[in-house]
Parts: structure tokens; C-alpha cells; sequence
């Protein structure tokens, strides 16, 4: 599947009963779960995943299988006390698994037990040691090394003796210890209890809450590690997704601040721009912010980073959310750009999606699905503002924030344009996120003397000396240029025709040599 | 019943070894059988302990558990069978005894 997760290792896996070591972990394999959860599942202990209908339990159980068999060589039995055996075949089949090869070749076990209420009659004592010689004959039949039961609870409907199949579950839960298999055992969320019946009593070791809410008109998935026993969690809610890929838990803080600081630098594609950071640009695995209001030239500027990055030979993924891929290719010939050439060759890539085609979370999956599977060093985010349909300001900011994270570890240099409101302060950014980028450059029209031009000035760069001067840039046909500074005599800058008038001014006064081949 | 005298019942009690519940749910079994099916009903007697894999196969949950093979419609009974009661209603035999 996707890079990141063929690199991922497996926890050690001695058991320890030692307090001081840190509790063996049974890695999941569900991409951003294993972060959150420091290595994974308690080994050879239930887990508890519990959450209202339809909120993914069953399919977060059935991929902590599949990975379990083909990435960790720990087969495992789906005992389902709900769904048929066709129906999980199926329901995998969405998350591109294949349950019945996987059932054929002796790594997974699917067994389904059917309770009718009407079909048992109930003489004087029972317990439920039927389902444990069957479960211990599947496991043992596979080599089980994981086990899930989907919903145990349903027992409940089934037999009415809640006394009996209360210390049979008990019983159940310390059988499985013994047996030394990692198991997830589902349970439906009631209102504000966790499950049905109180199965949380017995799993004592690991909660894991899933949950789904519809957020401004978009559903929104998410997952909390109520409970982990002996090891640290972020009880924070994290967002995830289930699509073709399975399921993906978005860690909002899992890779925090330990990322290389390359000392490399990037040009910005415009050498006028390269100057003003010292003649060098960026540095690689910078955030590059752009601001400014509509029709500053920011677009252009993302591209001529594009263009810089494929004549480098590096590949560049363009996440359009404005406009078409033949629409920017468009727009940048007009400037003497011509990013077909790049996108005919694949170093480039525009992907173009509305900001409403998708929740805010499902984004920012298929935004590090693209990243994993195509490995880009340069991104492009414009306008990244357009979110804000989709999103609250935190929680764009929060996605960018991880985003950024993810993209440092990697160390891809991105560059995000921002769309700032005309009449609002103009170093305000929409989102608060200058805060988040290592280099802040600001676009602006300046209107004086009947002129609209336009001029550019970095805000911020960090660790890097940069000109602290306001200046005028030019699209031209050739692309964005920047225009020679002319400082009048006061200290003070001119721009556009005034500049133009300084020049002539300059000129007049001084010996020829030093601004003629300059100037128009 | 027509040519119910002739039928043979076939019943399948499900135990896991010798346990105090599976001991007792086959002595309540044959006392209802001697009582209500003299002569025409035959019980086998599965023990998973020593075949765990017809678990799956018969979808056994609960122990101890009494399939009614045949006369069809099939009915499972669970339990020890203390309740002799539940048992004939189960194995639908309390109302034959009425009729005859």
C-alpha cells in the first residue's frame, strides 16, 4: 500500500510483566493509530472499541486483522455476533481487503454466531463454554494471534440469563489472557454509557471511543483513547476516515517538533526574490506562507516555486482548490511559465478538488495519500483560505499545524498561499497560521498617484537574514520580476511611475554607468 | 400425528466432558425420553471436548445444548434440562401427550 506503511516496524514484542518496562504494544498497522497509541494495542490483552452504530467499529476491528495477517504475521479469528460472513467479505471488499483469499490461505478465521432469541429454549443452568472450545479450537486451528469480537453483546439479546453470561464474560476476558492473544472485543455505545452492558467492567486495559457527528454539514469521524493502561495517550479526539484504503486516524500532535532543520536552501524561482533572502531562498523543509489580497500575484509566485522545483528535476504536487489544472497551466503561459511541459513529463502534478467535495479531515487524508504515494519535495497549497468552507478557523488551523508536521518529517518544502480580506489590516492572516510557517512574505496593491502597482515584502523569515524593504514586482511575460529599488532622498521608496520619475531623476544626477543597463 | 408411534426421535445432546452440568442435563434427557418417547427416540451425545471443530460446524454457543435433529422443524433446548417443563415444550411434546 502506501510507503509509509511498508516502513512500518514492528514493536518488540516480549511480554513483560515487569512495571518498569514499558507494556509490550501489538502494532495495528492502522495508519496514525500506532502513533497515537505509542506502538499499538496491549499484546496479548482485550481492547475495548466502543461508539454508536455505524461509527466503524467493525471495520477498524476487521483491518487490525488483515494488517495483523499480512504485515505482521499474526493471523486472527473475526467471530461476528451480527454480520454474516458474506456481509464482512463485502464491507472488507470496500477497504480493498480480500477476507476470502486471506481465509484460504489460513490467516484469517471467520466464524458467525447466530443467536435467535426465538429458537433457544432455556432448561436450568448454562455457560458459555460452546463458545469457548470454539474459539480456542479456531485459534488454535490458524495459529491466532488476534481475535476480535464483534459484538459480544449481542449474547445478551440472546439469552436471558444476564447473571450467567455476566461471569461467563468475566471468564472469557482472563481465558483470552491465558491463550495470549492480542483481541478487540467491540461494544455499542447507549446514550452515555460506553456499551449496552457494561463490557468496559471487564476490558480494563484499553477504551478506544470512536464516534461520528455531523459538523457543518459534513460528517466527521473521530476517535479518543479513553483508557490505556501503563502507557501514556493523548486523550485527544482524532479525527479519522474510512475509505478504500481502510481506515486512517489523523494524529493532531503524534510528531510534535523532533523534525530536521536542513540548512539547504531552495530558490523561490524568482532571482529577484532569491536576493532579497540573502541570494538564496528558502531553506528545504520550510512553510512558506504568501498572503495577500485577491489579484496579488500569489498564484504566480506558488508557480514560479513549482516551475523552480521540475527544473530542479523535483517533483511538485499543486493542490489546487480554485481552480483546473488547464486553468492554471493557462493563466502561467500568460506569465511565460509553462507548467504543461512539467505535467506532461509527471514532475508536476495539479490536483484540483473543491473545498467542499470533502469534509476538512478527508482533505487532509487524501492530502497525505498523495504525498505517501507519489513522495513529492515541494507542495503547493493554493489558496489554502478556501478550507475555511469547509472548516471553523481552529480546525483549519489545527489541520494545517499537522499537516506542516507531516511535511517537515519529510522534508518537503511547501508553500501555501493565503487569501487576505481587502480593507483588513493587511499583515492579518485569515487563518492565524503565520504563526505555524518559517517564512511569511506578504503581497499587496499599492495604490498612490492614480496606480495600482504591486509590491512584496517578507514578514518573516526564520533563521535566515532577508531584505526588509517593500518592493515593487512585475509580471511580465517573462514571469514575475522584481523591480530595482529607487530611494529618494528622504529615505523613502518609490514605486510605479514615481519610481519610474526617481529614476529619471537619478540618472540625471549621477554618472550614467550605475543604473543605465537597468532601467526601461 | 399420523405415524408418529413409528417415527424415531433423534436428539443430539451437546457437553464439553464430564462436567456436573453435562452429567446431569444426560440423566435429565433420559428420564424425559423413558417417560414421553419410550422406544423411539435415539441420543447422541457429543462430546467438543474431544471434537471442538463441530462447534463451528453445529453453531454451539451455549453448553449444555440439545438439538432436536429429527422430527424436523430442528429446536435447540439449552441447559442442564432441569426444567422438564421448558424441555417438552421445547421438543414439542407436551401438547402430542394431550391429543392422545
Amino acid at each position: 500500500m502506501t510507503a509509509s506503511i511498508r516502513r512500518r516496524k514492528s514493536v518488540p514484542t516480549k511480554r513483560t510483566g515487569n512495571g518498569r518496562h514499558p507494556l509490550a504494544k501489538a502494532p495495528t498497522g492502522i495508519a496514525g493509530l500506532d502513533e497515537i497509541t505509542n506502538g499499538g494495542l496491549p499484546r496479548g490483552r482485550p481492547t475495548l472499541v466502543c461508539g454508536g452504530a455505524g461509527c466503524g467499529k467493525t471495520l477498524l476491528a476487521l483491518e487490525f486483522l488483515v494488517r495483523g495477517a499480512l504485515e505482521y504475521d499474526e493471523p486472527g479469528v473475526f467471530v461476528s455476533f451480527e454480520e454474516t460472513p458474506d456481509e464482512l467479505v463485502a464491507n472488507a471488499r470496500s477497504l480493498g481487503f480480500d477476507l476470502e483469499k486471506l481465509s484460504a490461505r489460513r490467516r484469517l478465521l471467520l466464524d458467525y454466531v447466530r443467536l435467535e432469541r426465538n429458537g433457544l429454549i432455556e432448561s436450568g443452568d448454562y455457560d458459555l463454554e460452546g463458545l469457548f472450545v470454539r474459539l480456542g479450537h479456531a485459534i488454535d486451528t490458524i495459529g491466532a494471534k488476534r481475535v476480535v469480537l464483534d459484538t459480544i453483546e449481542r449474547l445478551f439479546s440472546g439469552l436471558s440469563n444476564a447473571f450467567v453470561l455476566r461471569s461467563e464474560l468475566d471468564r472469557l476476558f482472563h481465558w483470552l489472557k491465558t491463550k495470549h492473544v492480542t483481541a478487540i472485543v467491540t461494544g455499542e455505545r447507549v446514550g452515555e454509557q460506553l456499551t449496552r452492558h457494561g463490557l468496559e467492567e471487564y476490558v480494563s486495559d484499553c477504551v478506544i471511543v470512536l464516534d461520528q457527528r455531523v459538523l457543518e454539514q459534513s460528517a466527521t469521524r473521530r476517535l479518543r483513547i479513553l483508557k490505556y493502561r501503563g502507557s501514556s495517550h493523548g486523550g485527544n479526539e482524532m479525527p479519522f476516515l474510512i475509505d478504500d484504503h481502510g481506515v486512517s486516524v489523523l494524529p493532531i500532535t503524534s510528531l510534535g517538533l523532533a523534525h530536521p532543520a536542513s540548512t539547504a536552501h531552495l530558490s523561490t524561482g524568482i532571482p529577484g526574490l532569491d536576493a532579497m533572502f540573502g541570494k538564496k531562498g528558502y531553506f528545504r523543509g520550510n512553510s512558506v506562507l504568501v498572503s495577500g489580497t485577491a489579484g496579488t500575484g500569489k498564484s504566480s509566485l506558488a508557480s514560479h516555486f513549482a516551475e523552480a522545483a521540475c527544473q530542479r528535476g523535483e517533483r511538485c504536487l499543486y493542490l489546487a482548490f480554485e481552480e483546473s489544472p488547464d486553468q492554471i497551466a493557462r493563466n502561467m503561459r500568460s506569465i511565460g511559465l509553462d507548467l504543461g511541459r512539467w505535467l506532461r513529463r509527471d514532475l508536476l502534478r495539479i490536483h484540483a478538488r473543491r473545498p467542499t467535495a470533502l469534509g476538512l479531515e478527508a482533505h487532509l487524508v487524501a492530502i497525505h495519500r498523495l504525498i505517501e504515494d507519489w513522495q513529492p519535495r515541494v507542495v503547493v497549497m493554493d489558496p489554502v483560505t478556501n478550507m475555511i468552507a469547509v472548516g471553523s478557523e481552529a480546525e483549519v488551523k489545527a489541520m494545517l499545524a499537522r499537516l506542516i508536521d507531516f511535511m517537515k518529517h519529510r522534508q518537503i518544502t511547501a508553500l501555501f498561499t493565503s487569501l487576505t480580506e481587502g480593507g483588513g489590516a493587511a499583515e492579518r492572516t485569515d487563518l492565524g497560521v503565520s504563526s505555524l510557517m518559517d517564512v511569511w512574505m506578504l503581497l499587496s496593491n499599492v495604490e498612490a498617484n492614480g496606480e495600482r502597482n504591486r509590491a512584496i515584502q517578507i514578514v518573516k523569515a526564520r533563521g535566515m537574514a532577508h531584505s526588509n524593504q517593500v518592493r515593487e514586482f512585475v509580471m511580465t511575460d517573462r514571469g514575475i520580476t522584481l523591480v530595482d529599488v529607487s530611494r529618494r532622498a528622504d529615505g523613502t521608496v518609490s514605486i510605479g511611475s514615481a519610481r519610474g520619475a526617481q529614476e529619471r531623476l537619478t540618472r540625471a544626477g549621477e554618472p550614467k554607468s550605475r543604473h543605465g543597463s537597468q532601467s526601461k | 400425528m399420523k405415524n408418529g408411534a413409528r417415527r424415531t426421535w433423534r436428539l443430539r445432546l451437546y457437553v464439553a466432558g464430564q462436567t456436573p452440568k453435562s452429567i446431569t442435563a444426560l440423566a435429565n434427557l433420559q428420564r424425559l425420553c423413558d417417560t414421553h418417547l419410550a422406544g423411539q427416540y435415539r441420543i447422541e451425545v457429543i462430546d467438543l471436548a474431544t471434537h471442538p471443530h463441530l462447534a463451528r460446524r453445529d453453531d454451539i454457543v451455549v453448553l449444555p445444548t440439545l438439538v432436536r435433529q429429527l422430527p424436523p422443524p430442528m429446536r435447540k433446548i439449552i441447559g442442564d434440562l432441569s426444567n422438564v417443563e421448558r424441555v417438552l415444550v421445547g421438543l414439542d411434546l407436551q401438547s402430542r401427550d394431550g391429543e392422545e
